[in-house]
């Protein structure tokens, strides 16, 4: 195991000793927000939400609400049924009509240099500019393929995960670049997420494992689950916890891989791998992972909304039995606490996550969630 | 009506003693090593006293006394510049240099250049915001505008804009940019054009909103009144759709602009042209500082416009319907033309309004009216040959629309700065719909013989004389020296530099693969690629055409022919749509959509990746 991962833990477990009543420091659930969270007793403090819930009835043109992406004051929703927008309290919808790839919007991601806004469908990419649609598929440009399922932007480049393996578009020339078997590691090419930064781009490839690109030198390089195709986690933290990964988010050097399986985290040189049995994750189907910073990430699964601060998990969805609201808090010591709370994201079925300040956005299969942050 | 009439005949008046002037060819030819000055926009000094000159021609920006026209000083600039402005302060000046991608910042005291910097694809103006911060650059290649810090030069991003960004306007208040751009967006084919005025936010740099421009095709310079209440577009309505053989019945373009704002309440477009005569090619515009006039440069008429604005917003109000095809229209808001010298493009009101500078960059003038007259008081004359070369001559016939019946258009309408229009056009008197063509650049013609999709003129001289005469302007007009003038001219246009090599000249990994597949003589099963289906054997030589024709599947029922011309490969990056009648709007569609049965090339065996390195091949031609 990861020795700087244990002393951690070492470190929260003191930290939150019975009969200590722990306001922990780092309590902000985002890079930059400080959040006053007051500890209940021995239950460490996690960040609390009012989620207020948006459907059909609301505005949004489908229940089904596959991504969410804010920019500012806008929230964006990729729905199975258009890309709609949150401005000024009302929902607009940009369909097919308007020039959308496709109705079906899988991923959204934000250019933050110009405010542009790039979705996958299920028909092609498609970029929203100052109102303007320009799509690009695969028989009008050199898009990969039209089955669009991650998309990540980082300066004058477009990093796409397709159906058919991953590409590039540099949006200066118009070159597009395709990676796929034949000049990457890529055993599969059904690419379902990507995650770029200046220095290295990651791809989550479905049953392919986790892709890594470095920019500076043009090498790949392949991580795999050490079990290979055994289900049973024989390695504990030796790699990637399994080779059908569904999402990836890098950020401060560390890269977050979700899978089917359980998911991983990964810091250059040292693996951790979170399973439903030893950590606080809802379950081990995940399929959207944002990370924070270097410890702590939100993971978007089918039973759940989490959050790991890095020591400790809340989750937050309707209970599984009751479909009330719930929020339930694991401390360091697997102590699990149930708080009360009135509100909870609008299914358990998580797509989507993105930030607004200290609130948090999530894309569900019934529904698009806004965290209204408590304390 | 009859101030109207007697215009006209100030403007037709003008245009005949060109005509007469004419001199003959040999006396010209000894001028080819001395370049004109091609004046192409005009700045003041913020004291009025420097008159900034922005010469084509010379690659040079000259400053002139405003009141004497006397030539202070010549700073040298980039190549091809095309555009420029002041800073807020008035103590720089930027220059874009069209065919170099950069920017030079030019000292106003000193008239030095000190800085150089990298702009995007074809920088074709450059405006500073109100902060002195950020500069904002229009990219007609790159299809954007590029953000700079205004201090560095540093890029800090791009925005998208319309096909062929070209020209940029400050809201007076500094809160709004607007920009245009010369060709239009892309939309389903063989339906009308579409443009934009892209709104941006210059304290935050981001697109805020697009400003639809339906069936415009070529929007020039756009202008707001000082109390930002009134925007004005120059633009061009085509009317592609229909033949454009029935120019009798006003079928080829509108001359209009597009109007804007609080003082107009909607977007509307405004005809400029009269029932009997066209103003071609509006393109230069500005408002009187009162917003009481709006002065328009005609450059395919050689004249200025103007409007009076407060009938033109009583008639606005009083047909909310659409009548920018409604040529009656003009006469209720259109109080003059004033005839001006050859191609005049930019224009610039002094700070009261008194007087309008126009620089007419095909004689190399610059016509100084007065605003309360409406009639030129001076000419200032730029530096430059005496006499007028053949060359010149085929550039001024290029440019003028005085030879299409009632003057309706010129080449240039087409070959927007001698380009093309990225449209397609119904030509021939067929019937409607039938033998639908793509638009062709016209750069480094030689060796492309023969023209026209089917092949069928075998010279520039019979592509450009009667043919152009009798289905284009319907007219007989040009005579043998016009027509070999003309000819000249165009044989002249040379290939832009192309943005998609490497500096070097050598070609990428990517490239290099997609040279493999042109020039591959065997696919990937193993099995020769007939000489008629290799991409080089058709597309061979430096200019990439055989000069010959072949059938390459992609004919359609309305077509007259059925084998097509092997069109050109110069600068094909830029030129969507492609196939003969503009069907496939990009290069990818060539292959993935119009190539079933690998008539066109074979290349239903290339890979998805393999067929991109084809085409960042063919991007490099």
């Amino acid at each position: 195991m990861n020795k700087a991962w244990i002393v951690g833990a070492l470190m929260a477990a003191a930290a939150s000793l019975p009969g200590q009543a722990t306001a922990h420091p780092a309590s902000a659930h985002r890079a930059g927000a400080v959040h006053a969270a007051i500890a209940t007793g021995n239950v460490p403090a996690m960040p609390r939400f009012r989620f207020e819930n948006f459907t059909t009835a609301n505005g949004l043109p489908d229940d089904h609400v596959f991504s969410v992406l804010v920019d500012g004051d806008r929230v964006w929703a990729g729905t199975n049924n258009g890309l709609a927008v949150q401005e000024n309290g009302k929902w607009k919808t940009y369909t097919t009509a308007d020039g959308l790839a496709h109705r079906a919007v899988t991923s959204l991601a934000l250019d933050k240099r110009n405010g542009d806004v790039w979705a996958g469908t299920m028909g092609g990419l498609s970029r929203i500019s100052g109102g303007r649609i320009d799509s690009f598929t695969q028989l009008n440009s050199g898009l990969s393929n039209d089955v669009v399922y991650g998309v990540s932007i980082e300066g004058e480049n477009v990093w796409v995960a397709t159906a058919a393996g991953a590409c590039r578009l540099n949006t200066r020339t118009g070159e597009w670049s395709l990676y796929n078997e034949r000049n990457t590691p890529m055993n599969e090419i059904w690419v379902y997420g990507v995650s770029a930064a200046p220095d290295k781009v990651y791809y989550a490839v479905w049953g392919s494992g986790l892709l890594e690109l470095n920019e500076k030198t043009g090498t790949w390089n392949k991580y795999d689950d050490p079990d290979g195709e055994n289900e049973a986690v024989v390695l504990r933290d030796q790699g990637l916890i399994h080779e059908i990964t569904t999402s990836v988010s890098y950020v401060d050097s560390v890269v977050w891989v979700a899978t089917y399986f359980g998911d991983s985290h990964y810091d250059g040189r040292n693996w951790h791998n979170f399973l439903t049995k030893d950590s606080g994750l809802p379950s081990n189907f995940t399929n959207t992972i944002k990370g924070l910073d270097r410890n702590r990430a939100w993971f978007g699964t089918d039973k759940g909304l989490a959050y790991f601060d890095g020591t400790n998990w809340a989750v937050y969805r309707p209970a599984l039995d009751t479909g009330k609201p719930q929020m339930t808090v694991r401390d360091a010591a697997g102590h699990v606490t149930e708080i009360p709370v009135a509100t909870a994201p609008a299914h358990n079925y998580i797509l989507g996550i993105d930030f607004q300040g200290a609130d948090i956005w999530v894309a569900t299969a019934k529904g698009l969630s806004h965290g209204v942050y408590q304390h | 009506m009859r101030r109207r009439l007697a215009l006209v005949a100030i403007c037709a008046g003008a245009l005949g003693l060109v005509a007469l002037g004419h001199p003959g060819v040999t006396a010209i030819a000894a001028q080819q090593d001395e370049q004109y000055a091609s004046p192409l926009e005009l700045l003041l000094s913020p004291d009025g006293s420097r008159l900034y000159v922005l010469c084509q021609g010379t690659d040079e920006v000259r400053v002139l006394d405003a009141a004497s026209g006397r030539e202070l000083q010549a700073v040298p600039v980039g190549h091809v510049p095309r555009g420029f402005s002041l800073s807020p302060d008035g103590a720089r000046l930027f220059v874009t240099n069209s065919w170099d991608d950069t920017v030079t910042v030019i000292d106003t005291k000193t008239d030095a250049v000190t800085a150089t910097w990298k702009a995007g694809f074809e920088p074709s103006s450059v405006v500073e915001d109100r902060a002195g911060k950020t500069l904002y650059v229009a990219d007609r290649i790159g299809n954007d505008i590029t953000v700079l810090d205004a201090a560095s030069g540093d890029e800090k991003e791009t925005l998208e804009a319309g096909r062929g960004a070209s020209y940029l306007a400050l809201s007076p208040d500094g809160s709004r940019l607007y920009a245009t751009h010369v060709y239009p967006n892309a939309v389903p084919h063989r339906t009308p054009p579409q443009s934009e005025i892209t709104i941006i936010d210059p304290v935050h740099a981001r697109v805020v909103d697009r400003m639809k421009l339906p069936a415009i095709a070529g929007v020039f310079h756009i202008a707001l009144s000082r109390d930002g209440r009134l925007g004005v577009a120059a633009e061009l309505h085509p009317k592609n759709l229909v033949p454009l053989a029935h120019v009798e019945h006003g079928w080829a373009f509108v001359d209009t602009l597009t109007v804007f704002g609080p003082a107009v309440g909607r977007t509307v477009e405004v005809p400029l042209d009269e029932l009997d005569h066209y103003y071609a090619m509006p393109f230069g515009v500005a408002i009187a500082p009162d917003g009481s006039r709006i002065y328009v440069t005609n450059g395919g008429s050689d004249c200025v416009t103007v409007i009076d604005t407060r009938r033109m917003l009583a008639y606005i109000h009083a047909h909310p319907q659409l009548f920018a095809e409604d040529l009656s229209a003009s006469s209720h808001y259109v109080v003059a033309h004033i005839a001006v010298g050859k191609n005049p493009r930019g224009l610039l009101l002094s700070r009261d309004g008194r007087r309008l500078f126009i620089a007419n960059r095909l004689d190399d003038s610059i016509s100084v009216i007065d605003t309360h007259a409406d009639r030129v008081t001076q000419t200032l004359r730029l530096r430059g040959p005496k006499k007028v070369s053949a060359l010149r001559r085929g550039e001024q016939t290029f440019y003028t629309a005085k030879y299409a019946f009632q003057g309706q258009f010129g080449c240039s309408n087409c070959h927007i700065d001698s380009t093309f229009d990225g449209l397609l056009w119904d030509l021939e008197p067929d019937g409607f719909g039938k033998d639908i063509v793509d638009n062709r650049l016209i750069e480094d013609l030689r060796g492309t013989e023969p023209f026209k999709w089917n092949g069928g003129n075998p010279t520039l001289a019979v592509e450009c004389g009667p043919r152009t005469e009798k289905y284009f302007f319907r007219s007989q007009s040009f005579n043998d020296l016009i027509l070999a003038d003309l000819v000249v001219y165009i044989r002249s246009l040379p290939s832009r530099p192309n943005r998609f090599r490497t500096a070097s000249g050598d070609l990428t990994p990517a490239q290099e693969r997609g040279r493999v597949f042109f020039t591959r003589t065997v696919d990937k099963l193993g099995q020769p690629i007939p000489e008629g289906n290799q991409c080089a054997y058709c597309h061979s030589g430096p200019k990439g055409t055989n000069q010959k024709s072949f059938d390459v599947g992609t004919g359609k029922p309305t077509d007259n022919s059925g084998k097509l011309d092997t069109p050109q490969l110069m600068s094909i990056a830029l030129t969507a749509p492609y196939l003969h009648d503009g069907s496939a709007k990009s290069l990818e569609e060539i292959w993935t959509i119009y190539n079933p049965h690998d008539q066109h090339g074979r290349t239903n065996d290339l890979t998805k990746d393999e067929l991109n390195d084809l085409i960042e091949y063919l991007r490099t031609r």
